[in-house]
């Protein structure tokens, strides 16, 4: 690992996949999908970023029922969700697996279908969360990526399988294959994930952390002190 | 059932408290389209035997402790939603027909246990639904029986599609919004209103935007103390069962 946080690196792999997009919504707990399209709009000044729960100044006047009608009439192109579960089949479980409950699907059931660049995002890479088949099926599509805190994975539509693109510092290509419970392709070009530029560790902790500390002060602090 | 905003739009906690120290019971909640520590509260003091709702959390403090176990070990009843079939519900209630059509879902498990929401081509169609109660926060209330909820105007879809409306107030405003050009969109009319009481900080630990934002401290302190019953039991009794003279906090 170099001289950045590890959500920072997280945020710049984000990022970088956000080129040509025009709106993202960013929904419940995202803090790091949040801070990734700060960074992005800072590249490109005419992408717009809602954040659903925004406390002050919220864009959203009809809370998030104008957030899915925005949705539904494709006026949000990027959106991102997580997973207690992932599977290969790019499934996700908001629900229940093995006797354990989750918070609930959100609107993930709506949005992964409806959505044209849906990125899940999991931290935690492990065969616990990253398994063969989910428990539950709170929502199916055809994901933009898979990001973790251990690699990034492109989805092969035709296939409907996975495929690793490049593993982040500190990991390797083994380590990710013993810790995720599905199979999957490897890219011919496997790379290790580009550390953040300069640029870019700047603008995250002056512009970016000013801008996320608002909703998510007590990731803000953790992460920037 | 009884209908409750999420965590940030506006929850009438200190309903929610009156609720537990009366010692409701067998309550049906609608979360709108989620809830969160108002939910968790209710569930743990054993005030609710089901929950319909797309997702019960505490937002960046975390899973909610007392949803969580009553639902893992089956004490309370959970009706899995997702969103925007909750919005699309009451918008049909609110617009007087059996249903409205919603697009997404495929391939969702909700699909299977929902037998009310019926696939039909490339659409779902969700039935109305009409809470008996909804209950939230507004900033202000006026003279003509009005409240104002700013922003928050997703209250309105609540408001018009649930059988009667109890709405907790900050401040009362003399005379009538509706006849202030800038404040009329943020109200909702009295038509829709059925009981009105004032409850300043009646929100909190949660915000009213403006006014008092959400306490993190506190909701994360809530979420260490619940995660056991003796620690949620605890909670309750220093600050929902002993009588305090405000809650400010110090």
């Amino acid at each position: 690992m170099g001289p950045y946080a590890k959500e920072e690196l997280l945020a710049c792999v984000i990022a970088r996949q956000l080129g040509g997009a025009r709106h993202a919504a960013i929904g419940a707990s995202s803090p790091i999908p949040a801070t990734a399209a700060f960074l992005h709009q800072h590249k490109d000044a005419a992408f717009r970023v809602s954040l659903q729960q925004r406390r002050e100044a919220n864009p959203l006047t009809e809370g998030s029922r104008e957030l899915f009608d925005l949705a539904g009439q494709g006026r949000v192109d990027v959106f991102f969700l997580g997973g207690a579960q992932i599977d290969g089949d790019a499934s996700i479980n908001l629900v229940q697996a093995e006797g354990r409950r989750f918070p609930g699907s959100f609107g993930s059931a709506f949005m992964y279908p409806i959505v044209p660049r849906v990125f899940l995002f999991r931290e935690e890479h492990s065969a616990r969360v990253l398994v063969k088949k989910v428990d539950f099926v709170s929502a199916r599509g055809h994901p933009a990526a898979l990001v973790t805190g251990k690699a990034l994975f492109s989805w092969q539509r035709d296939r409907r399988r996975f495929r690793l693109e490049s593993v982040h510092p500190g990991s390797s290509a083994e380590e990710v294959r013993a810790n995720t419970g599905f199979d999957y392709d490897v890219s011919p070009s496997l790379g290790v994930t580009p550390e953040p530029t300069q640029e870019e560790t700047e603008l995250l902790r002056t512009k970016v952390a000013k801008q996320i500390e608002k909703d998510y002060p007590d990731f803000a602090r953790r992460v920037w002190g | 059932m009884l209908a409750l905003p999420p965590d940030y739009s506006l929850v009438a906690m200190e309903v929610v408290r009156e609720l537990i120290r009366r010692k409701a019971k067998g309550l049906r909640l609608l979360g709108v389209p989620i809830l969160g520590l108002s939910a968790d509260l209710l569930i743990g003091a054993g005030c609710v035997a089901e929950v319909e709702t797309s997702a019960v959390s505490l937002g960046e403090a975390g899973l909610a402790p007392r949803f969580t176990e009553a639902a893992e070990k089956g004490e309370i009843k959970v009706k899995d939603a997702t969103c925007p079939a909750i919005h699309s519900a009451l918008q049909a209630t609110e617009k007087g027909v059996p249903y409205m059509p919603l697009r997404g879902l495929e391939g969702s498990d909700l699909l299977t246990n929902r037998s009310d929401w019926k696939s039909q081509a490339d659409l779902v169609l969700i039935p109305a639904l009409q809470p008996d109660i909804a209950l939230f926060h507004a900033r202000w209330a006026d003279d003509a029986g009005n409240v104002w909820v700013g922003r928050r105007r997703e209250l309105a879809t609540v408001a018009h599609a649930s059988r009667r409306s109890l709405v907790t107030f900050e401040e009362r405003k003399p005379g009538d919004m509706l006849e202030d050009e800038l404040l009329a969109p943020g109200v909702i009319s009295s038509v829709y209103l059925s009981g009105l009481a004032p409850a300043p900080r009646g929100a909190w630990p949660l915000g009213v935007a403006g006014l008092y934002g959400i306490d993190d401290t506190h909701v994360s302190q809530y979420a260490k103390a619940a995660k056991t019953r003796e620690g949620f039991r605890a909670y309750l009794d220093e600050w929902v069962l002993t009588p305090r003279k405000s809650f400010s906090p110090a």
